[in-house]
């Protein structure tokens, strides 16, 4: 049987939907900027014109090939998404899983930070630190990562402390395995789930917060081309042409959506009642 | 006791909130010191002449080491000065005036408009759990929480360009001194965005608790002595479902707090968010720090009311020893 047919009786249409949405937009993304048929940052055409045969969604607000800057335009920012979610779920599980199998100060410390940055609007932390050292790409990676953390840590260190007193864990310590190895081999296999489902979240998270800092024209810099910034600068001419606001717009919710709908999957997966009902190789 | 027990559990939080507060204002300072080299000479650029640079300086007491710079920060802020702006030049504290009032309007009326739809929606999936009703509302409000304020406040000018054009303003633009409530129509668009960003949060969070609630061994005691299903549902079931909902109802205002940046900014509303963010783009200093610490404020402030709210709703919490 083939894979997506396995998939479809584990994660039924739903599921099967939402990953069939993500590769799509995947594959514009990453297969987009070899398909362009123009330069994404040449004028080719008057401003705004609407969609003709060779330019199949017209032009832009300095009369670029629309087609071409949204194929081209996916692939920075979800590659800065795609770094910013696995630095912060790295970071914030190891802090929180540490939290957990440590205890004590060190355990009080973490979570107390983390209620303090939780008490606090993510977006604007993330525009204020922006605003004063600039819009450099890697900055806003690094903020975004940062800003995932404490949530991160907060439900890491839930799903570790159910694990931290089992049996197999004492075990461990009793032999005097060093701390690294038992957070390594015993805990980290038993929060998989958790951390996978948390992953999917911080990116739909991470790919929202970053394109509407391309949107606020924070992150992205024109001319280069990104559906967050291209949106920005085509607002004023939806009236004209909308193409270069809709594509944009299409493609980040389809991706969002996709990845959303896949995670919640995930987690319900993880719960044994339906999980037992599907044997792994049955198809 | 419970009275004795509130008024500590109440003023630990409002402690707590305090200092939170410092932490942020703190956080917002030190960011100001992360422009790198000078910070006039960053505002104004490489061509200003050494007088505007020295008064810029004075203006923002950057002559002063960098704690005085704080404490005079603060001390302005608790007399209720909280500078003039780089930009315009006036008081920050007028401007900040109109802009609050047009944010609070804004945040206001969504919560009064979606809250009731949202616990409406919530019961009605909770008592159609897993039927179509139920996978239907769910979905669509898990696809809702996907995406960023923006999208869904863009979608929604495409979508009433397309039908009918020219009916609603794409731009909400609000005259200074004028109240939004005078030409309505630029409320519509704005309204309708944070409605749908607001629901998916209220409506898991009471159809959760309410599914739980119904699967309780009173509920089905209640339903096999025969109540009504409508009785069963509203004074039966409610009142033990509603406090987690109030919890996140609180929080989702809280929320809108700091949502209402990208959506304002999106309609070019002159509230609080668009302040921010028109702050951040000309670097004026001194607004982005009142307009940063004064959003946080109002943050804590609704984290804080939702926590009480929580506890004086819930009997076990309430009638616990603290």
């Amino acid at each position: 049987m083939t894979i997506l047919h396995v998939f479809f009786r584990r994660q039924g249409w739903l599921g099967t939907i939402a990953l069939l949405l993500v590769v799509l937009v995947l594959a514009v993304v990453i297969l987009g900027p070899f398909l362009a048929p123009q330069s994404p940052t040449d004028s080719v055409d008057d401003v705004f014109a609407l969609p003709a045969p060779g330019e199949w969604l017209g032009s832009d607000v300095l009369g670029r090939d629309v087609l071409s800057r949204v194929l081209s335009g996916g692939w920075r920012f979800l590659t800065m998404a795609a770094i910013a979610t696995i630095l912060g779920v790295g970071v914030g599980s190891l802090l929180g899983v540490t939290a957990a199998l440590r205890g004590g100060v060190l355990d009080e410390m973490i979570m107390r930070l983390a209620d303090v940055a939780l008490a606090f609007p993510q977006l604007i932390l993330a525009l204020l630190f922006m605003s004063f050292a600039g819009s450099s790409l890697s900055l806003v990676v690094l903020v975004i990562a940062v800003v995932h953390m404490p949530q991160v840590a907060r439900t890491l260190r839930a799903a570790a402390l159910k694990v931290v007193d089992e049996d197999y864990v004492r075990y461990s310590r009793s032999i005097g395995l060093p701390q690294w190895r038992i957070l390594l081999l015993d805990i980290l296999p038993n929060v998989r789930t958790t951390l996978l489902v948390e992953s999917g979240l911080r990116l739909t998270f991470s790919i929202a917060l970053i394109a509407s800092l391309n949107y606020l024209s924070f992150g992205a810099q024109p001319p280069s081309a990104d559906w967050g910034l291209m949106i920005h600068e085509n607002q004023i001419g939806i009236e004209s042409n909308p193409w270069p606001v809709i594509a944009p717009v299409v493609l980040i919710a389809l991706l969002s959506i996709g990845i959303n709908i896949l995670s919640d999957r995930l987690s319900r997966g993880a719960k044994p009642r339906l999980a037992a009902s599907e044997p792994d190789d049955a198809a | 006791m419970t009275g004795s027990g509130l008024a500590a559990m109440l003023l630990r939080r409002l402690l707590l909130g305090l200092l939170t507060l410092l932490l942020v204002s703190l956080v917002v300072f030190a960011a100001t010191q992360l422009l790198p080299g000078d910070v006039a000479t960053a505002i104004l650029g490489r061509t200003a002449t050494p007088a505007r640079i020295a008064a810029l300086r004075a203006a923002l007491h950057l002559n002063h080491a960098p704690l005085a710079q704080y404490g005079l920060w603060i001390l302005g802020l608790l007399h209720g000065d909280l500078g003039n702006s780089l930009v315009t030049g006036k008081p920050i504290l007028s401007d900040i005036a109109g802009r609050l009032y047009n944010s609070s309007l804004l945040v206001i009326i969504t919560a009064v408009i979606s809250l009731p739809i949202a616990v409406i929606a919530g019961l009605a999936a909770a008592v159609r759990h897993d039927r179509a009703t139920d996978i239907a509302l769910s979905t669509v409000a898990l696809a809702l929480s996907a995406l960023p304020e923006f999208v869904i406040g863009i979608a929604l000018i495409i979508v009433s360009s397309l039908a009918a054009p020219h009916v609603l303003p794409m731009v909400s633009l609000v005259q200074p001194g004028h109240s939004p409530l005078q030409t309505p129509r630029v409320l519509v668009l704005p309204l309708l965005t944070l409605t749908l960003v607001v629901f998916p949060y209220v409506f898991r969070m009471m159809r959760g608790s309410m599914i739980d609630v119904l699967e309780s061994d009173y509920i089905e005691m209640a339903r096999l002595k025969g109540v009504s299903p409508h009785r069963l549902l509203i004074v039966h079931a409610l009142p033990s479902a509603l406090p987690p909902t109030i919890q996140a109802i609180a929080l989702t205002l809280a929320y809108l707090a700091g949502g209402i940046v990208v959506v304002e900014y999106v309609f070019g509303y002159a509230g609080i968010g668009e302040g921010i963010v028109s702050a951040v783009g000309t670097r004026d200093l001194p607004e982005i720090q009142d307009f940063t610490l004064i959003l946080a404020a109002v943050y804590v402030c609704l984290n804080i009311i939702a926590d009480v709210c929580t506890v004086l709703l819930t009997p076990k919490l309430r009638t616990r020893r603290a």
